[in-house]
């Protein structure tokens, strides 16, 4: 998938966690998790989300570059 | 014949109204089954009833009932004949119905003389509401029952830090063989201990009423949801020293959901013994709650810290978790209560026993 395929994958899945939130106020550098409002459940199923919907696993471990937008472009087209 | 009744969903409820039947008057229900959708400050909640036999009588939608009042009634099968009778209807109700594919016999009339006109028509057809809360209506019962808790229950507070380091381990074990469907967050780990704990210190695990405690009979944990937009709602993971750690995080997980979008059912709000609350990842360290009435007890665990600690006369570093306990004086004395955190701190020490 390339960016614009997995920045539509990301707001489709935030969506459906926040669906109130409006993701193009975020900034790219921004933590999703404070600017959205995330808790531990709905981060986790961010990632389920992201996963599930690229095919990418992704190990707990690198849950921290999943925090801001660049961080995760930059993460699941590598 | 036995009565369906507006049930009390927690402490703070008064009164709720039936804004959807999920049953028609006839229609045998068996015990447990959903059969109205009841509007209250925490949303629509979908209300089961206890009950086995034909259902008939049911009130009408959209009224404010008090908690108490009959919703329906349910009898043998002799009473099918007047539940199913013909509905008494006007003219244009009946066409509208028609027109807009309404059983007859769904329709209820709002009026004294039993007749269903347009407008019940066209009040059965209303679309379901939506089935978030009135964030202002949630704050005004969260105020209601905390006060009372506040004003009628002598709390007494106690904290203690637990090393998490061996369940966090267990974790990052369980985790790393797991795809991300299938991983557990470390509050399921906490939720398990504490029930496990519960079932050592049941002098915690009940409800204080009419001048006395009385032990509940299973381990219910009211698991605190922060709703988005404010508002917090604290439904019953049922059983939950029976469950597994994977049913736990399903349990918590469908909470989660139906508690934000809707979906709740009635005996998840009336039925917790407890309330735990974990404030996650990016939590406070710790929380010390305010008791939700009748319960006694509600523990808190603050968000996962590293921190040093002394292991072997060493100082190293591990994840830290306070746990607090608030607790009804009337019932328990701090000994017990310390009882209850050695023992959470103890199931955490051993995450394969959980």
């Amino acid at each position: 998938m390339n960016r614009s395929e997995i920045r539509t994958l990301a707001a489709n899945v935030l969506a459906g966690i926040a669906p109130e939130a409006d993701l193009s106020s975020v900034g790219d550098s921004e933590d999703l998790r404070e600017a959205l409002d995330l808790d531990s459940m709905d981060f986790l199923n961010f990632v389920v989300g992201l996963s599930q919907g690229s095919g990418i696993s992704i190990p707990e471990a690198d849950y921290p570059r999943l925090f801001t937008m660049k961080g995760l472009l930059d993460y699941m087209t590598h | 014949m036995p009565d369906f009744t507006m049930p009390a969903l927690g402490a703070d409820m008064e009164t709720g109204k039936v804004v959807e039947w999920r049953v028609k008057p006839g229609d045998t229900i068996r015990s447990g089954d959903v059969v109205a959708v009841v509007e209250t400050h925490k949303g629509a909640i979908d209300v089961e009833c206890f009950l086995d036999g034909v259902i008939s009588d049911l009130v009408p939608l959209g009224v404010d009932l008090p908690v108490g009042a009959v919703l329906a009634r349910v009898g043998g099968p002799e009473v099918t004949r007047t539940a199913v009778e013909r509905a008494r209807i006007s003219p244009a109700a009946r066409s509208r119905a028609l027109e807009l594919g309404l059983p007859l016999d769904s329709l209820h009339s709002a009026n004294a003389n039993g007749i269903v006109t347009l407008a019940d028509v066209e009040s059965a057809a209303a679309p379901r509401p939506k089935a978030s809360f009135d964030p202002a209506l949630m704050r005004q019962a969260i105020a209601a029952a905390m006060g009372r808790s506040k004003r009628e229950i002598p709390h007494y507070y106690l904290s203690s830090t637990v090393d998490f380091g061996a369940a966090q381990a267990w974790l990052d074990d369980w985790n790393l063989a797991h795809e991300p469907i299938d991983r557990l967050l470390p509050a399921v780990l906490l939720l398990k201990a504490t029930a496990v704990a519960l079932t050592k210190v049941p002098q915690l695990n009940g409800f204080y009423e009419n001048g006395a405690y009385k032990p509940a009979s299973a381990i219910h944990l009211g698991w605190a949801v922060a709703l988005r937009g404010g508002g917090l709602v604290a439904p019953a993971i049922h059983d939950a020293d029976h469950k597994t750690l994977p049913e736990l995080m399903g349990a918590l997980r469908d909470l989660v959901q139906r508690a934000r979008a809707g979906g709740l059912r009635s005996s998840e709000l009336s039925d917790p013994t407890i309330t735990v609350t974990s404030l996650g990842d990016r939590g406070a360290e710790s929380v010390l709650g305010v008791i939700y009435p009748p319960q006694v007890a509600i523990v808190g665990f603050g968000r996962v810290v590293q921190r040093p600690w002394v292991v072997d006369a060493q100082v190293v570093q591990r994840p830290i978790v306070t746990v607090s306990l608030a607790a009804d004086h009337r019932v328990s004395d701090g000994h017990v209560g310390g009882q209850l955190l050695a023992a959470i701190d103890s199931a955490l020490q051993r995450p394969d026993g959980l």
